[in-house]
């Protein structure tokens, strides 16, 4: 076995999501991202399946295997057990462990999540909160969002008198010891090396690209461009 | 196919939940999460501890790829322990994506055991606490299945329009991770999901089948979490709406707070971009929570159950149950101050003024 492979076999979902696949294609038919995009996750399926180590470097360097939306559509549907969604996701953990994701400009879009999603994890104990979805960001959030935004204590404080305070409730400030629990969590089972390694492979690569850097316009750019190639 | 439905029951409790919030329900429907507290405390006097302690799953970072597996395993451990501490063994989950996340972690801790024990020594490492597993896991949407007979008796109003007496016509929709990733893990499984219909069904509704009634709402995680990618999610509820247009339905109601929110707000791009709707006379088909649905049968005001933060208006749908409301009250502050409004957008009954220009 190649040493890709064996990686990808390190991995729990790895080893649950693939069986034996027979390319019927089931998971390509009912899947929301090969409506969409040039994309078969069949395809890649089989390709790990191959053991090809060439094909599953090309693979974890490509935008192919970022095109998932994990919604598991494919899951309940194979006939052989398989989960195509899990493949995805332990490609994609290798990926980005390699720094091979930022070869690619889906796979480079890692950082834009860790900068919102993550950092909002660390900062505040959610993935959202209401302040994080900015209408200059999320213009498709209509205007009642935008009326939401801007009386966000008038609104939020009618379900909870706590919003933004600690104690329970919807949206309440969760206390610093919890925070720190969360800090000390991501340290332990390797939450904040991961960050760190996006981040180290996103500053490489943006200067290799002639930012100065992975900075605010690198981010801009990551966060916004779609340059419409599938690459397949 | 009721007899297929019924061979997928799962055992929900019927008392004591610890109850886990889900960040985007408690984001963009704040009054969902107090509805649904109020009803089974208020309404059916149970039991729900509303822990301060507890934090997100971290769930949509896990399947934005950013959270690694022994992360969210661990951060998952500690909302257990916390069950643990507080005295309870019912854990129930307001979101969809964590219900799959606590679904998926203590499937993968039954079949791969060394990932528990590397989550009980990383819990105990990083907080010092202990984890204990849940005697039941439950979404708050089987929850409300579980005490829908007791929600019908005290209706005060039911899914019927008034005036044609006929039962309204609602789409249904099962977000991806309640059942999907674990079949037996929902009522009625991933193929007839029968969690949303049997309450519909017992308030006197009527469920619309339609061809996409199973697809995704196109959430996916990093396709709309990054603004590139947003084609993808968009072009994925247009789909279902597409799909369900031609049955007329009064309303939809979602057991996921994400779907429930695109559907909501994707309503209104589609309507900018292109300048199609899906509901009555050119506006947009509501989209409700399954607490909004149960707090309009058991007589709460809209406004409490915050339904003013929707951007497809509501008003259609309460005038077709007979529910009275005070239009002037909907988009007023705390103690009845006024905060001003929201622009009109096509998908809504006012003016057709927008304040963004989307295609930009």
């Amino acid at each position: 076995m190649g040493k890709y492979f064996d990686m990808l076999m390190e991995d729990v979902r790895f080893r649950e999501g693939l069986k034996s696949c027979m390319n019927c294609g089931i998971c390509t038919g009912v899947c929301p991202a090969a409506e969409f995009y040039d994309y078969d996750p069949r395809q890649i399926v089989s390709i790990v399946q191959t053991r090809d180590e060439e094909q599953i470097e090309r693979l974890l360097k490509s935008d192919t295997i970022w095109f998932c939306g994990e919604c598991m559509s494919c899951r309940p549907r194979c006939p052989r057990g398989n989960t195509p969604g899990y493949v995805i996701q332990s490609l994609r953990t290798l990926s980005q462990k390699l720094g091979f994701f930022v070869e690619s400009e889906k796979g480079r879009q890692q950082l834009a999540i860790k900068r919102t999603i993550g950092e909002n994890i660390l900062r505040t104990g959610y993935c959202i909160v209401p302040r994080l979805v900015a209408p200059a960001l999320h213009p498709e959030q209509g205007p009642v969002w935008e009326w939401i935004y801007r009386n966000d204590r008038e609104i939020y404080c009618q379900f909870n008198p706590t919003y933004d305070q600690p104690g329970p409730g919807a949206v309440r400030r969760i206390d610093e010891d919890t925070l720190q629990e969360m800090h000390r969590i991501f340290e332990v089972t390797g939450g904040r090396a991961f960050f760190d390694r996006i981040e180290e492979c996103s500053e490489r690569k943006a200067r290799e690209m002639g930012y100065d850097g992975a900075d605010e316009r690198y981010f801009m750019d990551v966060f916004t461009r779609n340059s419409q190639d599938n690459d397949e | 196919m009721n007899r297929n439905w019924k061979e997928y029951q799962k055992e929900i409790a019927d008392d004591r939940y610890y109850y886990a919030r889900s960040c985007i329900r408690q984001n963009f429907f704040p009054g969902s999460e107090k509805a649904f507290l109020d009803i089974m405390r208020n309404d059916l006097g149970r039991d729900c501890f509303d822990d301060p302690l507890h934090t997100s799953c971290t769930g949509i970072g896990y399947h934005a790829d950013i959270v690694p597996l022994d992360t969210i395993m661990a951060v998952v451990a500690r909302q257990f322990a916390l069950m643990g501490e507080a005295g309870y063994e019912n854990f129930i989950s307001s979101c969809i994506t964590s219900f799959g996340i606590y679904t998926e972690i203590l499937a993968t801790w039954e079949e791969f055991p060394e990932t528990e024990e590397r989550a009980r020594e990383n819990l105990y490492k990083a907080t010092g606490r202990t984890l204990v597993k849940p005697k039941n896991l439950s979404h708050t949407s089987d929850v409300v299945f579980h005490h829908r007979e007791a929600i019908a008796a005290r209706a005060r109003h039911r899914l019927v329009n008034v005036l044609t007496g006929e039962p309204l016509r609602v789409v249904e929709h099962i977000g991806c991770h309640y059942a999907k990733i674990f079949p037996k893990s929902g009522v009625g499984g991933s193929e007839f999901p029968y969690v949303l219909a049997g309450m519909i069904e017992s308030w006197g509704g009527e469920c619309v089948d339609y061809p996409e009634r199973r697809h995704c709402c196109g959430f996916g995680f990093r396709n709309y979490l990054v603004q590139a990618n947003r084609g993808y999610s968009v072009a994925n509820t247009q789909k279902k709406m597409e799909s369900m247009a031609p049955y007329k339905p009064d309303f939809i109601v979602a057991n996921c707070p994400g779907c429930a929110m695109f559907l909501d707000k994707w309503q209104y791009t589609i309507a900018e971009m292109e300048g199609t709707t899906y509901g009555e006379n050119g506006h947009g088909i509501p989209v409700l929570t399954y607490e909004e649905m149960a707090g309009l049968v058991l007589g709460y005001d809209p406004w409490a159950l915050g339904m003013q933060m929707h951007q497809v208006d509501v008003e259609p749908l309460l005038d077709k149950m007979g529910i009275e409301y005070d239009p002037a009250a909907k988009y007023l502050g705390m103690n009845g101050k006024y905060i001003g409004q929201p622009a009109s957008a096509i998908v809504n009954c006012g003016s057709q003024d927008t304040i963004y220009n989307i295609k930009q």
